[in-house]
């Protein structure tokens, strides 16, 4: 699993700008090196400070004069040449992708709201938080935010692009490698903007496919005794009035579409490993967890949780 | 005040020369006591406040951080909340931004540019009374709301829509616009007094060519404040706007736009460390020469260097919304010109190192920390040539990469100067010398500690660690290094401790300093240590940039000043040659009625618009009293 | 020891408008369901609870700007605009069908009314009905609150709340 660096990139366009990053901090350390070093010479070469000022000599004053208007130029040069790489550098990242796969992602506080678009509009499905893509394929993301400004970053695979209200934003992207990679919105969102992680799940083409295929179709039936009440008290209780899970009678739209929520590896937006244990200590006390988040503490009875994270767990 | 004792119009000329020092001191004092401290316009007193204010601020916003650097040194630390946490981070911004770097360069300039040009006290000395008020207001205001849990959370730029009135619950982002107001027009204050004295109030002969470097700064500085400034009063008032009354200018859905707080602010926000950097820039070249025993190299393109940079700090803002989604080719321009504005700073750097080269290097403390500014300042200018292009800003944009920039540049580039810069002026603002045993270990553990603990800030930021985030998982092994910052922002802390224990301890029993301790070569070396209420007995003349040195045992002076009131020279602005003999404002307590008025009114309209109009009358009332013809000296010709 | 106590007694005044309470604790929660309602329906006695708290569905700018949230999320915007009402009554116009107290409000939407007013008390946990009670007050409220809301980022439609008030009330009973 590749933790969220710059310096790991995974995909070409993250690997272009690794390229330029380590080309400027080349040069910029070059510079730097340079630099001090006259200072060290300047500093070396001390003699007893005369007490009145120097005098100043014409001959040295012009010499200096020759090599501070060499290194001026010298600077325009280097200066202008960065600026060239680093348009190179936005082009090359920005080539016109072919078939892309198309996702919408809106941002909330404190989640990321995935729609992936298909074909047929019944093949259009909502997720939250993970997003899948298949290797190699160009995934092309319409970004756009339903509160505040918010900002898609996952440094493995690209740099970030805002989410802005009122604004429509796109960023593109593919993979190289299939793997797990973690970004984070990156521009202050309030009071949990610090848990506002995301996942993307790179897979082979066909493994792709089986999972868009599973998260086109409906939830999955209860398959015990404890999951069948775990699903009416979802559906009874205040979690339907907020969540939809497709196939049952909740379709509330104010948080994230939990109709394949135990497939996710990561529950409250990369706070918790999706476990039984961790989606009940998420619903027990979200707060807890994550101060300030929208999702409040639904008072349920210990049997009653016990079901409901059950049946969520199992809906794969 | 006149001297009723003395005739009408006596010239300096007239009195003996014993008496002329304790004639000039009558005219020119403030008399004992806490009233008629509260009167004072003179200049120096002005600015010894202000920069005591702003070094408090220093002391809050630097015990603000510490309060982050321990939440954040362990993973999902529990020390603060996130409640708490983004009033922390905000006050740290805000505080060390508009409550100490502005004000304490404003503060410096305004103690030493009137002595370095050779006159006897800014222009406009009440407004400048005011501007100190004004800026103190502003800061009790916002410290007194975080003291209540009403501090701003909305981080030091305040971005709309978390800011506006949908998502900004209460009254905290309007504590912070109104902050702003608060001292912004402070701000404005100084910059306008700065501007009038630097061109008509310089000593004679004091031609454009022969003005100190430091005085090109903070002229370049002032004009970079009047330009900027009202682009984040208008963004201040329109989110004030905005919440109170329901305005929609940043209301996407009322034909508002929420980039167009950014671009506001933004112009505002780049020139503003501008602000704060030209000022230190200037600091660097008053010492400089000093220390190497030479005049610095270069004057000519140092002076062009400084307008350049003036100027072109008002073409980058765009740099920081590169990854709002504008238009690829916009933002390239701006990559160009971000870029760009490393070839003015070039230019210095190397004339400072041309200075040093050809020079005799001295190094005392004030040289230690010039030279630490070195070290630290061209590495924050190299991050930011990074953070110029669109490609590299797209992935360290709001990470703590651009945290350790930013740092580098603010503490390298300005905050390593003033320390040395205060280490350097202390003698003439008080009359003592600070401690050299103590000032070298000040540099070393503040030097050694800063580059500890924001040298790190780099990878972390290159490893993925967004900004302003109150806690990171455990998973993300940025455990380690955030541990290490932490630790060594003790050292950095503990440097900063010793440097206030040095300077409260110097200015009361350090060793008396003489007019010229360090042999420099500008004026305000030319009068005592700390200088009489009038600066100096005879207006000097000036015939080259270095006076002291070029004139070794006596300045060349003019006289024919009225001795029996106030009166300073104006001069013309390109070879200033003497146009008119000008009286200046006595004592007045009413700067101090006017700013209390304001901040009441401007205090009011956070939670009423109707204080707009019936806070405006008590200003009135004091501005009535500020400028009623009295029948003083001040309005004879 | 003067400067103290004065910021102390400031801080009393700013403190109960401004304070974040992110986490409702469970106790509290159970309580705060704990109205004693008159027989006729209208009007009761709220949860000690609440007072004990210091009142802050009514005075806490957080807790009205969440339940302004909860006013859009679970549109009450379907049957009561913005507050002026349509097939639902106006929340602005100053009549009040059950009364306009917080603990008739809080019954109100917690067992919903005849003629298409439903319950919440499936939908909305006791805090958040709160919150909502407490903004619903502010929406009809004949003078703006300093700790009322402001204007959502959305198409105007009537002056904000922490403006109030909204509408003139009117003279004469609603029609409906």
């Amino acid at each position: 699993m590749h933790w969220q660096s710059v310096l790991e990139p995974q995909g070409p366009q993250a690997a272009h700008l690794h390229w330029l990053i380590v080309v400027f901090f080349g040069v910029c350390a070059a510079v730097w090196l340079l630099v001090m070093l006259v200072l060290l010479l300047g500093l070396l070469r001390r003699r007893p400070a005369p007490v009145p000022p120097l005098p100043a000599n014409p001959a040295s004053e012009r010499r200096a004069g020759v090599i501070v208007g060499s290194a001026v130029g010298a600077t325009v040069l280097v200066i202008s040449a960065l600026t060239v790489l680093s348009a190179v550098t936005t082009h090359a990242i920005s080539a016109d992708p072919s078939d892309p796969l198309l996702v919408q992602i809106r941002g909330h506080m404190w989640w990321w709201e995935i729609t992936y678009e298909g074909d047929r509009p019944d093949h259009a499905f909502i997720t939250a938080n993970e997003l899948h893509v298949p290797v190699g394929r160009t995934i092309q993301l319409e970004l756009s935010a339903d509160d505040v400004i918010h900002s898609f970053w996952v440094p493995n695979l690209a740099g970030k692009m805002d989410l802005i209200p009122g604004r429509d934003n796109q960023l593109s992207f593919s993979a190289d490698h299939a793997g797990l990679y973690r970004g984070q919105c990156s521009q202050f969102c309030g009071l949990e903007h610090a848990h506002m992680a995301l996942f993307v799940v790179a897979e082979d083409p066909a493994a792709f496919e089986r999972w868009r295929a599973s998260q086109i179709a409906e939830a999955a039936q209860a398959a015990t005794p404890e999951q069948a009440r775990g699903r009416d008290v979802f559906a009874s209780r205040q979690c339907a009035a907020c969540h939809t899970i497709r196939g049952t009678p909740a379709n509330g739209n104010i948080g994230p579409d939990l109709t394949h929520v135990g497939g996710r590896a990561w529950v409250g937006a990369g706070l918790l490993p999706t476990t039984r244990g961790s989606l009940a200590a998420w619903i027990a006390d979200p707060q807890g967890v994550k101060p300030g988040t929208n999702m409040p503490m639904v008072p349920l009875g210990a049997d009653e949780l016990k079901d409901v994270s059950a049946y969520l767990a199992a809906l794969k | 005040m006149t001297d009723p004792r003395i005739a009408p119009d006596t010239r300096d000329t007239q009195v003996p020369a014993g008496l002329l020092e304790r004639q000039l001191g009558r005219v020119w004092g403030t008399p004992e006591g806490f009233w008629a401290a509260l009167a004072t316009v003179d200049h120096k007193r002005v600015g010894r406040r202000y920069i005591i204010t702003a070094f408090i601020f220093l002391a809050f916003g630097g015990v603000l951080a510490m309060a982050m650097r321990l939440q954040l040194a362990r993973p999902e630390g529990r020390v603060i909340g996130p409640d708490r946490y983004d009033q922390v981070f905000t006050m740290h911004g805000a505080t060390m931004m508009f409550l100490f770097a502005v004000p304490v360069m404003e503060a410096v300039a305004v103690f030493l540019v009137p002595l370095m040009v050779g006159t006897r006290n800014i222009a406009f000395p009440r407004l400048n009374a005011f501007s100190y008020w004004i800026y103190l207001g502003g800061g009790i205001m916002l410290w007194s709301a975080f003291a209540m849990d009403m501090a701003p959370d909305i981080g030091w730029f305040a971005y709309v829509p978390l800011s506006g009135p949908q998502f900004g619950a209460g009254k905290r982002a309007d504590i912070w616009a109104q902050m702003i107001t608060f001292t912004e027009v402070s701000a404005l204050a100084v910059a306008v007094e700065i501007v009038v004295t630097v061109l008509k109030q310089r000593a004679p002969g004091m031609s454009l060519d022969r003005i100190p470097l430091f005085v090109w700064a903070m002229l370049v500085t002032a004009f970079c404040i009047i330009m900027a400034m009202p682009a984040i009063m208008i963004a201040s008032s329109s989110l004030i706007l905005d919440r109170l009354v329901g305005t929609h200018f940043f209301n996407p859905a009322e034909g508002g736009d929420v980039l167009l707080w950014q671009h506001l602010f933004w112009f505002f926000g780049h020139p503003e460390v501008y602000i704060i950097f030209i000022p230190a820039v200037g600091m660097v070249s008053s010492i400089l020469p000093t220390f190497c025993r030479r005049p610095v190299f270069g004057y000519l393109p140092l002076v062009m260097a400084l307008l350049a940079t003036g100027f072109l700090a008002f073409g980058l803002w765009v740099h920081h919304m590169f990854t709002t989604g504008l238009p690829r080719l916009g933002e390239s321009f701006f990559t160009a010109s971000s870029m760009a504005i490393a070839i003015p700073n070039g230019v210095q750097i190397f004339c400072w190192l041309a200075t040093i080269c050809l020079g005799r290097p001295v190094l005392r403390t004030p040289m230690l920390f010039v030279l630490a500014f070195f070290f630290t300042f061209v590495i924050g200018g190299l991050t930011g040539v990074m953070v110029a292009s669109v490609p590299f800003d797209t992935q360290v944009h709001d990470t703590y990469f651009v945290v350790a920039h930013f740092h580098y540049v603010l503490i390298g580039g300005a905050v390593f100067p003033l320390l040395g810069a205060i280490y350097y002026w202390f003698p003439k603002f008080t009359g003592r010398m600070m401690s050299e045993r103590l000032g070298r270990w000040v540099a070393f553990l503040v030097f050694v500690g800063f580059n500890l603990t924001f040298f790190p800030m780099h990878l972390l930021g290159l490893r993925g660690m967004p900004r302003r985030i109150y806690a990171y998982p455990t998973e993300m092994h940025w455990g380690g290094l955030n541990l290490f910052v932490s630790a060594s922002a003790v050292m950095l802390a503990a440097g900063f401790l010793l440097f206030f224990i040095d300077a409260i301890r110097s200015a009361r029993s350090g060793e008396p300093a003489g007019d010229n301790p360090w042999d420099a070569p500008t004026l305000e070396w030319a009068t005592a240590s700390p200088p009489p209420a009038y600066n100096f007995a005879h207006i000097p003349v000036v015939t080259g940039p270095n006076p002291l040195w070029e004139h070794r045992d006596a300045l060349p002076v003019v006289t024919g000043l009225r001795v029996e009131r106030r009166e300073i020279l104006v001069t013309s602005v390109a070879g200033a040659v003497p146009q008119a003999r000008e009286s200046s404002p006595r004592n007045s307590i009413w700067p101090l009625w006017t700013a209390i008025t304001t901040s009441i009114m401007l205090i009011w309209s956070i939670f009423s618009p109707w204080a707009v109009l019936y806070g405006s009358i008590p200003i009135g009332f004091a501005l009535v009293f500020w400028f009623w013809p009295k029948g003083t000296p001040e309005d004879e010709a | 020891m003067i400067r103290p106590a004065l910021l102390a007694l400031l801080a009393l005044a700013a403190c109960k408008r401004e304070i974040r309470d992110l986490r409702t604790d469970p106790p509290v929660q159970a309580a705060l369901e704990g109205i004693r309602l008159m027989p006729n329906g209208i009007g009761g006695a709220p949860p000690p609870v609440i007072s004990a708290q210091g009142d802050p569905y009514e005075t806490n700018a957080w807790q009205l700007n969440q339940g302004k949230q909860l006013y859009t999320w679970f549109n009450c915007k379907g049957c009561h605009a913005d507050g002026g009402g349509l097939s639902g009554p106006a929340l602005t116009d100053g009549w009040w069908r059950y009364g306009s107290d917080p603990v008739t409000i809080f019954s109100v939407l917690h067992d919903g009314r005849p003629n298409g007013m439903p319950a919440f008390r499936d939908k909305l946990t006791p805090d958040q009905i709160w919150q909502l009670a407490g903004y619903v007050r502010t929406l009809g409220s004949y003078s703006g609150k300093t700790a009322a809301p402001s204007r959502n980022d959305e198409i105007q439609s009537r002056p904000a709340e922490s403006r109030a008030p909204a509408a003139t009330p009117l003279s004469m009973p609603p029609s409906r």
